[in-house]
């Protein structure tokens, strides 16, 4: 459990750090809050050549906030991000995801861009992101881009990020009007892998008919899987029923992979059961703040 | 003045405590005992069984800073085999000669000047591997037919007995009813925070092993590690580290690494350190043993039991390592529970399987003798149609019954069982229960309740371990038995007390224990008692019986502890009579001061009489042989060895336990919440019940981990899939309820202050208890644990709850004419290719255009049908070269063709087999679809089977963007997530099947 050796390169620069990775290209590897990635390489699982260490890039900690979009630096910690006025009024999905991740000790180091970065299968915070509909923001020499997050997501730590890319920021749609956000999750344990994890975004309309459905189900394929349903899916009254109804219908689309801990019947079943009780929350915010 | 109050019996705060909680104690990898310290590190088997035809270490050897490599080769010509009681045709080294048999065997130790650099060094280690078929259920190893996995043994069954006490088959001839119940009680490991470390050195001069390691004990296991080594008893000194970070017994463990380490340091001829990381703690230190166990209990129609019946097989691993078999017979002689059950027979095997080796764990052989029998008892309940309490009480030894001589042997000494139920149901408000489980089953909840019961074994008669042997061979062999203790208490010329016990403490506050013993009996200050529990074979207090193990401490250490304390009180006492004015007998010691009872004179400072005891011993009485130093052998009576009928008294106290649980289980996600658990335990008198409670806490966190979400997973061919901490479920805090713990006491006449043992308890019979409330909950019979909320969700469905570990049956394919495929890992897809068939045939056959089309492909051969690549994959950066040989059969150009093939890799290996058809749909259009089935096994299994779906699906949906490319003429992309092979190398590096 001790790591081969490497390059250790702690830039101060953005301009340097995309020098290095202009250099070592998939050679290298990225570390920001090291959570997961620490133990992969004491795992030998990883041996890069080089570890290029962002967390001297300060202006990579920062939250901002636009008109319609809220800007997190990569290096925002997760534990600075539950607590962040901005974030839990404007990007209340995630504010409510980031309990579910990991646990104290690990969200004071664990950064929201490094989670993305890692795109393990279950996390809860690219979930998150696909179903706002965000973009990841990649810089390198060559210049600078914006990936939807559902396009980021590739497979199970298979992301877009070329190998001299710098994931800098993620860019979180804001909170609109008349929508309701929730996330829940089912692990086996306090701060485990979430075996389903289920995000859902609901709006409602004035006279309390469902105008837009998104689920979102992490844990359960290679990658954040998200279900629309366009087109006032939920027109007539809300009633129990109908949740459990088009929870069900959702969770029949999803992908769902057997493990050690779960099968893939067990997580559609799970899948359903989470997506039920995160449509009713996120079905009642609207009408709660109305 | 003086304190009416005796220390022992108070809640006194532990005195380990604030070097433990300030990080200040001093554990294994603090110590630096010798100069010129060196690490070892170990390489390990990725095969669950595989025949070593080759280690090549001369690539390591030139890294530098390395010493050398220690070799299988080396270790048999240095050492002997690690001998075992019941046969000898079992040889087990500690590291794999000519064959390794369980995931993570060592098969070779780098020694280099850090750990660092000697894992650099584990890598360039090449070692030619012949993989052999696997056996990992306990029951194909019993049989017949099983790939046996020594061949010196010719069998699987390494041993076997059938016992029997009174009249088995005439009481099952009468029963009423009988009542069956059959489980397959999984593996768990302890996992303390502290991973075992060995520090070794040799000392050429004196021809002398000298080794500091966490080592618990039992010491009876020196003379086998001085076996193995070929030394006299002198010639090894052990030395036990200040400070543990836990064991739950799993510390025994570590002496095969004692043997190890110790070899590598004569190598080498430097001080050698070795701290196991815990990947290789999870793999390869120790596990409790798994068994299976048949249990048929014979009832009379009014819920008497007249009969057991227990068919065992014991799953001790790939080697029987001493002192197992022995968890088989840890309860064996209280095979009748807590019931007064007469009439018993068993059979007994232990196989071996390509599993790590068992040994101490958590209530040693308890757990897996209990689950089955609480479990047939709650059954049985239910099929008479009697309250499980009620016919627990109609069947459990009464209190007028005790002393209670068992039939199997045990001497049941003292207890009030139906005392302790009826605390534990006044506790639970049981009729309270009972109604709360109406209401919610009316409501259509699946509310259940539990009860477990249980005797607690403490101080084993080392003589219960040569159950294994029948009479004739105990005749034959060495007599054992006996609990001893030893403790050694001295006082220096100014009066304070140091202390030397024989057992080593993993956390449970023996030192603090023995400061309050000390104290009543010296009349001085627990703070004024040093307690060294440090052992040194060189030093006085230790003998084989030494170590922490069978609840020893709070029965026969302490003994000992107050026997050598009062022969120290008496000298006090000799020397103060006098000067007070009164006999010995009327000096009474308290506060650090002596007094005369009832006497005039002045009383007179412990230091006083302390001093007086050094400095004027010319002066002594008679009957004062001296200052105090007293070591003292408690050697309990009553226990021999067994008898010609297999019975033996196996342990010195037994203690009592009734745990009542009562859970709601979530149909719709498998969930149990537990409402309420109480656990009622009769451990004698209590020394410092803070510290019981804290004992019986951590025993049920181990109990209910045991029962809800722990267990050692091993896949079909022996790759061990629990290998970390992600997929090991460990309970932690947020996961335990609350637990309600009562007592009531009994004392034990054998033991110096009536205690009795305790720390097993909750680890013992919290998995019965729980299942048992799941089972009245669901209506699930036939379950073993852990019951994780996706297993009993499976159970409700009426599924295979292991779904994943079971090797799938070959499966007919969706593809016309495609063979049966096997393998865990399957997929299938249909792939459409702009280009002519015989195109698309010949990119894929030819070698020349694989290599091009594969990145990373170093080399293609083709050798009449059979491929052989070396080629680089990586997958988010998880990369290796992969060494791939890979066979073409049922070939039809250009039509269809099938593969198998297996690679190897620093990360993993495998054996996969693919089905190919290539139809072309129109002029110049191909469709390619394919087929796959395979397993995987090694380091990128064990540590990341979460993701192999996802990988091999990446990996696949590349490799034909690729091969598209590649047919349309196009340079193949600059740059890919993966580097890729062709399906069937990929296959074949990464995907195994049998």
């Amino acid at each position: 459990m001790k790591a081969a050796p490497f390059d250790y390169l702690r830039p101060d620069m953005l301009d340097e750090t995309l020098a290095a990775l202009a250099q070592y290209g998939a050679d290298a590897r990225i570390i920001a809050g090291g959570q997961s990635l620490g133990a992969m390489l004491n795992m030998r699982i990883l041996s890069p050549k080089a570890l290029i260490d962002i967390n001297g890039l300060d202006d990579l900690a920062h939250v901002s906030v636009a008109s319609d979009m809220i800007a997190t630096g990569a290096m925002v910690r997760q534990s600075d991000a539950m607590v962040d006025r901005r974030i839990r009024d404007h990007v209340p999905l995630l504010a409510r995801a980031l309990p579910y991740v990991g646990h104290y000790q690990t969200r004071n180091r664990g950064t929201l861009g490094g989670s993305v970065a890692h795109a393990d299968p279950s996390a809860e915070i690219p979930l998150a992101l696909a179903i706002l509909g965000g973009e990841v923001e990649l810089r390198s020499r060559r210049g600078r881009r914006r990936v939807k997050a559902v396009d980021f997501f590739q497979s199970a730590l298979v992301t877009a990020r070329e190998p001299d890319e710098l994931l800098t920021a993620l860019y979180w749609p804001a909170r609109k009007p008349r929508h309701g956000y929730a996330f829940t999750e089912f692990a086996l344990r306090h701060g485990d892998y979430a075996i389903v994890a289920v995000a859902c975004v609901a709006e409602m309309t004035a006279d309390g008919a469902l105008s837009v459905l998104r689920f979102g189900f992490g844990g359960c394929g290679e990658r954040p899987q998200i279900v629309a349903r366009e087109g006032a899916p939920g027109s007539e009254h809300l009633d129990d029923e109908t949740i459990s109804a088009m929870a069900r219908s959702a969770a029949a689309e999803i992908e769902c992979r057997t493990d050690l801990m779960a099968s893939a019947d067990y997580r559609r079943q799970l899948a359903g059961v989470l997506a039920e009780s995160a449509l009713a929350a996120a079905a009642a915010e609207p009408v709660a703040h109305a | 003045m003086s304190s009416p109050e005796k220390w022992v019996g108070r809640s006194v705060e532990r005195f380990e405590d604030e070097a433990l909680l300030t990080g200040r104690a001093r554990f294994i990898d603090d110590l630096e005992p010798a100069s010129g310290l060196c690490h070892a590190a170990i390489l390990r088997s990725p095969y669950g069984c595989a025949d070593i035809l080759r280690v090549d270490a001369s690539a390591a050897q030139r890294l530098p800073g390395i010493l050398g490599v220690l070799t299988p080769d080396d270790v048999a010509a240095m050492s002997k085999p690690i001998g075992n009681l019941v046969s000898r045709k079992l040889s087990y080294f500690p590291i794999a000669v000519g064959r390794a048999r369980y995931f993570g065997e060592p098969v070779a130790v780098v020694v280099a000047e850090s750990r660092y650099i000697a894992e650099d060094a584990l890598d360039l280690i090449e070692v030619e591997y012949a993989s052999r078929t696997a056996v990992v259920d306990p029951e194909a190893a019993a049989s017949g037919d099983a790939p046996v996995l020594h061949d010196t043994l010719g069998t699987n069954v390494a041993h076997e007995r059938w016992f029997r006490y009174g009249d088995p088959e005439n009481a099952f001839a009468q029963a009423n009813r009988i009542v069956s119940f059959k489980v397959s009680y999984p593996r768990v490991n302890s996992t303390p925070i502290e991973t075992y470390g060995v520090i070794a050195d040799y000392d050429a001069g004196n021809r002398r092993y000298t080794v500091w390691s966490n080592f618990q004990g039992p010491y009876a296991l020196h003379p086998i590690m001085c076996d193995a080594l070929r030394v006299r008893g002198h010639e090894l000194r052990l030395i036990s580290a200040p400070s543990s970070g836990g064991s739950f017994g799993i510390k025994q463990g570590v002496y095969p690494y004692i043997v190890l380490i110790a070899l590598a340091a004569r190598k080498f001829g430097r001080p050698v350190k070795w701290i196991e990381d815990r990947l290789e703690h999870l793999a390869a230190s120790s596990a409790a043993s798994g068994r299976v166990t048949k249990v048929d209990g014979a009832f009379a129609g009014s819920g008497e039991l007249l009969g057991l019946r227990f068919e065992q097989i014991e799953n001790v691993g790939a080697y029987l390592r001493p002192p197992e078999p022995a968890a088989l017979y840890r309860m064996h002689s209280t095979v009748s529970g807590p019931y007064r059950v007469r009439n018993i027979s068993v059979h007994n095997r232990a196989v071996v399987t390509n599993q790590v080796p068992s040994g101490l764990n958590r209530g040693f052989g308890g757990p897996q003798f209990y689950f089955p029998l609480e479990r047939m008892m709650d059954k049985a309940a239910r099929e008479l149609g009697i309250d499980p309490v009620e016919l627990r009480l109609r069947n459990i030894v009464r209190a007028h019954e005790f002393p209670y001589d068992s039939p199997a042997g045990s001497r049941l000494e003292s207890g009030n069982y139906e005392k302790c139920i009826a605390l534990a149901l006044a506790k639970a408000g049981y009729q309270k229960l009972l109604r709360e489980r109406d209401a919610a089953r009316a409501a259509g909840r699946k509310f259940g309740i539990g009860i477990a019961v249980a005797v607690e074994t403490s101080a084993s008669n080392m003589a219960y371990v040569n159950l294994a042997l029948t009479h004739a061979q105990r005749l034959k062999s060495l007599p054992k038995s006996g609990a001893n203790a030893r403790a050694r208490v001295i006082m220096d010329p100014l009066g304070s007390v140091i202390v030397h016990i024989d057992s080593l403490p993993n956390g449970q506050g023996h030192r603090t224990v023995v400061a309050q013993i000390v104290a009543d009996e010296l009349g001085v200050e627990p703070k004024d008692v040093t307690v060294v529990s440090e052992l040194d074979t060189f030093g006085g207090a230790w003998s084989i019986t030494s170590g922490n193990y069978s609840n020893r401490f709070s029965t026969t250490v302490t003994s000992a502890v107050a026997l050598a304390a009062r022969k120290g009180a008496a000298k006090l006492r000799a020397v103060a009579a006098p000067a007070l004015g009164v006999s010995p007998d009327a000096v009474r010691l308290a506060d650090g001061m002596a007094y005369a009872a009832g006497g005039r004179n002045e009383p007179i400072p412990i230091r006083q009489l302390a001093a007086q005891l050094h400095w004027d011993s010319g002066a002594l009485p008679d009957d004062v042989d001296g200052p105090i130093s007293e070591l003292v052998e408690f050697v309990p009576a009553g226990l021999s060895v067994p008898d010609e009928g297999d019975r033996i008294r196996s342990s010195l106290t037994y203690s009592f336990q009734c745990d009542l649980a009562a859970v709601e289980v979530n149909p719709r996600t498998g969930a149990s919440a537990v409402h309420k658990y109480v656990t009622v335990h009769d451990a004698g008198n209590l020394l410092n019940p803070a510290l019981v409670d804290g004992q019986i806490l951590g025993g049920f966190a181990h109990g209910f981990g045991a029962g809800m979400l722990e267990r050692v997973v091993y896949s079909a061919d022996g790759t061990l899939l629990s290998g970390t901490f992600q997929d090991y479920l460990c309970p932690t805090a947020p996961e335990l309820p609350h637990l309600e713990i009562a007592h009531i006491s009994t004392p034990s006449p054998s033991t110096a202050h009536g205690a009795k043992g305790l720390g097993d308890g909750c680890s013992m019979i919290a998995p019965a208890a729980l299942a048992n409330a799941i089972a009245d909950a669901t209506g699930l019979d036939d379950m073993a644990p852990p019951f994780l909320p996706g297993r009993i969700w499976q159970l409700l469905q009426g599924k295979d709850p292991d779904v994943i570990l079971r090797q799938p049956a070959p499966s007919p394919s969706a593809l016309d004419g495609a063979p049966l495929l096997q393998g865990a890992l399957r997929g299938r897809d249909r792939i459409d290719i702009p280009a002519p068939r015989q195109a698309v045939w010949d990119a894929l056959l030819h070698p020349e255009s694989l290599r091009q089309i594969i990145p990373g492909c170093e080399s293609v051969e083709l050798a009449g049908d059979i491929y052989r690549a070396r080629v680089g994959i990586a997958v988010a950066g998880i990369g290796a070269t992969y060494d791939a040989e890979l066979r073409m059969f049922d070939r039809h150009e250009p039509e269809r063709l099938r593969l198998s093939g297996k690679a190897t890799s620093k990360l993993g290996f495998g054996t996969g087999e693919a089905y190919v058809t290539f139809t072309e749909t129109a002029p110049g259009h191909t469709v390619l679809t394919y087929e796959y089935a395979a397993d995987v096994g090694g380091r990128l299994a064990a540590f990341g089977h979460r993701m192999l779906d996802g990988i091999v699906r990446m990996l696949l949906a590349s490799f034909f963007s690729r091969l598209r490319a590649h047919l349309r003429g196009e340079e193949q992309p600059g740059r890919l997530h993966a580097w890729l092979r062709s399906p069937w190398l990929m296959l074949s590096a990464m995907w195994t099947r049998r």
